[in-house]
């Protein structure tokens, strides 16, 4: 029998992993993968809700608003990224640290 | 055991799995394919979950979508005679212990059943994760079954003006992200 808990758990190891990526990687588009892995774990949380909580679609209408803001987000934070490595010639984030353009 | 709970670790195997590869393997081609592995396997937990739709969006958009612009971010950001991609990481060991620590907080006892538990649970045991200590409000209903119809009628319905905003965010990214790449000569 599975149950909402059983979720959570997959949810929090896939939230944790992300973390570790975020905060461990030096490259701009890894710590973006660690990025989507958050956003999918919030994901599954939100439809495990809908499933077992109030049974109702709400939670799954949330997960396709974040999976719509995971598009935007990742395009225009690869388009951050391209103008970085542009202008510094690496994609590694400590060497983002000029504010001047 | 049922099928339902086979098929549950199976998806929940090779989810955290390789989420264990996106962000542990050195090589920036397998993160990024491993992340194609892991968003499968959060779209078969959807399937699980009775989310058909969304199931299929996690398909079209993820994988179809932002798994490819990830890959030509990476290919985008290195030379053409790098032949490793190789991705360097920084402070290890506290990133470890914080998500360590976090993963620790949520599911402590994690593995057992509540039933497993020690009966009077010790001071020095810890606290059970904040999954298990809170007391879900579970078992209302069940989502009708193919909710395609049902979403679409909620985003046509209740839920139109954050439809539009969506839909004028996803133009203003679009716009957003050509104007930042575009190149100052062009202009």
């Amino acid at each position: 029998m599975i149950t909402l808990q059983h979720y959570l758990v997959v949810s929090a190891a896939l939230f944790a992993f992300g973390l570790l990526g975020v905060l461990t990687r030096r490259n701009a588009v890894n710590v973006l993968m660690g990025v989507e892995l958050i956003l999918n774990s919030a994901n599954i949380n939100l439809v495990a809700f809908s499933r077992y909580g109030a049974g109702n679609l709400q939670g799954q209408l949330f997960a396709v608003f974040v999976i719509v803001i995971a598009a935007a987000e990742v395009a225009v934070a690869l388009a951050i990224i391209l103008t970085l490595y542009r202008l510094r010639r690496t994609p590694n984030l400590d060497e983002a640290n000029i504010l001047r353009g | 055991m049922s099928p339902e709970v086979i098929v549950f670790y199976l998806f929940a195997l090779i989810t955290v799995g390789s989420a264990g590869v996106v962000v542990l393997a050195r090589s920036l081609i397998y993160n990024a394919f491993a992340l194609l592995f892991t968003f499968f396997g959060v779209a078969g937990l959807y399937v699980l979950l009775g989310a058909d739709f969304l199931a299929a969006t996690q398909l079209l958009v993820y994988v179809g979508g932002i798994l490819v612009l990830l890959l030509f971010g990476v290919m985008l950001t290195h030379k053409l005679y790098d032949l490793e991609l190789r991705s360097e990481v920084t402070q290890f060991l506290p990133g470890l212990i914080i998500a360590t620590g976090v993963f620790w907080m949520f599911c402590y006892p994690g593995i057992a059943a509540p039933s497993l538990w020690p009966a009077n649970w010790p001071w020095w045991f810890g606290r059970p994760g904040l999954i298990f200590r809170t007391s879900w409000a579970t078992g209302a209903g069940r989502v009708p079954a193919p909710t395609a119809k049902e979403i679409g009628k909620l985003f046509m319905g209740d839920y139109l003006l954050p439809f539009e905003a969506a839909s004028v965010l996803l133009l203003v990214a679009l716009m957003g992200a050509a104007m930042i790449v575009r190149r100052k000569k062009d202009a």
